[in-house]
């Protein structure tokens, strides 16, 4: 059963076109994640999906119901925003409970659903205290609370984590993720880190300019980008990317100056003719530093420019035929400035897109 | 060595820096607030002290000097048994119309203004942006302009001289500076706040009652002083939409002062004019820290 059917949706700010004929089903249970860069429509199709923003075109289903005309409190969701957006002269019981109020219900029913709410995200200690005196993380899950209180069946989630620091991040981010387990009701979630995109969806849908490019599985969208724009997205490090031509004298090859890979075990969309322009696209953390042997079906030499530790994994910085190169080596493994290095990659592993239109070959 | 390495982490500089008190920094500063707050305050204290002499004393021309002998005869005179043409019940009656009058002026502008800027902040209707217009334009035509339209349509509605006309015409004055107050106001509140109250089912007047407005008490004070003031000092719309027995207190203090018959009593002056700048100076006293809160908060930003 289908939670959220999004049927042609567009949205106009005056000229600005901010959403396109844009349709999305998500289904029951799904968490999905709406990535992309800033001013891409993510947190506009979010707006529109809780009703605070009026469509120019399209409908918006949730559970089967057309919704496309209801206010935010008839739609069945709750929201949580990247501010908290708590009221700050409440106290946190009467933040959680003023939607309740707001919908007429029994004392005790409304009693009963803030104690299950504060018992799930650990704020019982806080019911009396207003907004200023919690701390982010607290003051984040007691928006969470202001959503889960309203037993609704779509949870929205516009960057709730952005205000936070790191560790917090990192902390809250599971316990989404616990949460959703738990209620395993369809949540949808607004960001722009990749991380958090990739540890939390079911199914990733990455925006540019109100439309949705790729929407599939976080594996999917990692090994199989496809456009050039997506694989640059997701990755950090990001993706190193070659410009060179498809040489198909012997083998399909990927050249680039006098240098030919073999592209032997890469699954092509399409037939590629020889001498189409192309990038080839590799992520640091697939490049393997040969220690001699050879092994790889690609192999080539750059010289170490920069090093950059990070604890389980160093990333080295290069230059391959003019083109920045990446890749990550073991933490463990002694790299000096300067040094030749022989490196090689598996074809299965890299994408090649189209030099014009960027579109995965 | 070590005696050195001593003597420099004993006798260097250590916590803060020693700062001379009559430095000449200090001097100016102090000096030119000094010598400007009783520039300011010299006035005031001409009029306390000559509301406390007698009339003898008065005569003697030493304006400066305190009273040798304190009497509050004056201040008696002036709120109980000063004339004002017929009447000789001093400014007692002037006092309570202008309460009668500003109280609901007050209640009334302030309700509708705070309502119109939250609409306009946040529930940006059609023609919002043309409305606030209009009504930012009406602060910028002279009164003048207005007066006798404005006794005419008062003449026709039956309220000219009545004290609910005067209500009206301080209601609509106020109008386009409070709705700018509030809406300026109400824009530097997160709008996720709005969205959120939204979600949670609050209707228009929820997300007012209940969000907005026990977020805004700063900008209230700031209202509040501003139309009492306004309102408590006005003359003119006081003295020509209104008949004598409803005169307000400023109305009443200028016939009082300025009237030919008789002796000069400058104490009584001096005391009604006092009695009469009373209620503004009180209320700046009680929320003067709010309004400057209020200001900073809501005139500048947005």
């Amino acid at each position: 059963m289908n939670s959220i059917e999004i049927k042609n949706l567009s949205l106009n700010f005056g000229d600005v076109k901010v959403l396109k004929d844009l349709n999305l089903t998500i289904e029951k249970g799904e968490f999905l994640v709406l990535l992309g860069a800033s001013g891409c429509g993510k947190s506009t199709l979010l707006n529109c999906i809780a009703g605070l923003l009026d469509v120019t075109d399209g409908q918006i289903f949730i559970n089967e119901q057309n919704v496309t005309w209801l206010e935010p409190a008839q739609r069945g969701i709750g929201m949580v925003f990247q501010s908290y957006a708590l009221y700050p002269q409440m106290t946190v019981e009467g933040n959680l409970s003023f939607s309740l109020k707001n919908a007429k219900l029994a004392k005790d029913e409304i009693n009963r659903r803030v104690k299950n709410a504060s018992e799930i995200l650990q704020i019982e200690d806080l019911l009396k205290r207003k907004p200023a005196a919690l701390s982010g993380g607290q003051r984040q899950r007691v928006a969470i609370g202001r959503a889960l209180v309203r037993d609704v069946d779509v949870f929205l989630f516009d960057e709730p984590l952005s205000n936070l620091d790191a560790k917090l991040r990192t902390e809250l981010r599971v316990e989404i993720k616990r949460l959703h387990h738990k209620l395993n009701n369809t949540m949808i979630y607004v960001t722009h880190d990749q991380i958090e995109a990739m540890t939390l969806a079911n199914r990733i849908a990455i925006m540019r300019d109100g439309l949705i490019l790729q929407l599939d599985d976080p594996k999917n969208i990692y090994n199989f980008p496809i456009n050039k724009y997506v694989a640059e997205f997701i990755g950090s490090p990001g993706m190193n990317f070659l410009q060179g031509h498809i040489n198909n004298k012997d083998n399909v090859s990927f050249q680039i100056d006098d240098t030919l890979f073999e592209l032997n075990g890469y699954n092509f969309q399409t037939v590629v003719e020889d001498k189409r322009p192309v990038w080839l696209g590799v992520r640091p953390e697939n490049i393997v530093v040969n220690d001699g042997n050879k092994s790889l079906p690609v192999n080539f030499d750059v010289v170490v420019e920069v090093i950059e530790p990070m604890g389980a994994d160093t990333l080295v910085w290069s230059h391959f035929n003019g083109h920045e190169f990446r890749f990550t080596v073991d933490g463990n493994k002694v790299i000096n400035i300067g040094e030749k290095i022989n490196l090689g990659f598996d074809p299965l592993h890299i994408s090649i897109f189209d030099f014009e239109s960027e579109d995965r070959l | 060595m070590p005696n050195s390495l001593d003597m420099k982490t004993t006798n260097g500089p250590r916590g803060p820096k020693p700062r001379k008190i009559l430095s000449r920094r200090n001097i100016i500063l102090y000096g030119t607030l000094i010598f400007v707050a009783i520039y300011y305050l010299v006035p005031l204290y001409v009029m306390i002290v000559t509301s406390l002499k007698g009339m003898p004393e008065i005569r003697l021309g030493n304006i400066f000097s305190p009273p040798i002998e304190v009497t509050f005869e004056p201040w008696v005179k002036a709120w109980a048994q000063a004339c004002t043409g017929l009447n000789c019940d001093g400014l007692s009656r002037g006092f309570w119309n202008s309460v009668k009058i500003t109280i609901p002026s007050v209640f009334v502008s302030i309700v509708i203004a705070s309502i119109n800027g939250y609409a306009l902040a946040n529930w940006r209707f059609k023609g919002a942006n043309l409305f606030f217009t209009i009504l930012i334009f009406g602060a910028f035509i002279p009164y003048q302009i207005m007066i006798y339209p404005l006794v005419i349509l008062l003449r026709d509605l039956g309220l000219y001289t009545k004290l609910p006309g005067l209500i009206l015409i301080h209601t609509i004055f106020g109008m386009p500076i409070l709705t700018l107050l509030f809406r300026n106001y109400f824009t530097t509140i997160p709008e996720e706040l709005f969205k959120a109250a939204r979600v949670d089912g609050a209707g228009f007047w929820g997300i007012y009652f209940r969000v907005m407005m026990p977020m805004s008490l700063p900008i209230f004070a700031v209202a509040i002083v501003l139309q009492v003031t306004g309102i408590w000092n006005d003359f003119l719309f006081g003295v020509i939409y209104t008949k004598p027995e409803n005169y307000p207190m400023t109305v009443q203090l200028n016939n009082i002062v300025n009237s030919v018959q008789g002796v000069k009593e400058y104490n009584v002056n001096m005391a009604a004019t006092l009695l009469t700048g009373l209620v503004p100076l009180a209320i700046y006293f009680i929320s003067g820290k709010l309004f400057v809160r209020g200001i900073a908060a809501g005139a500048v930003k947005g």
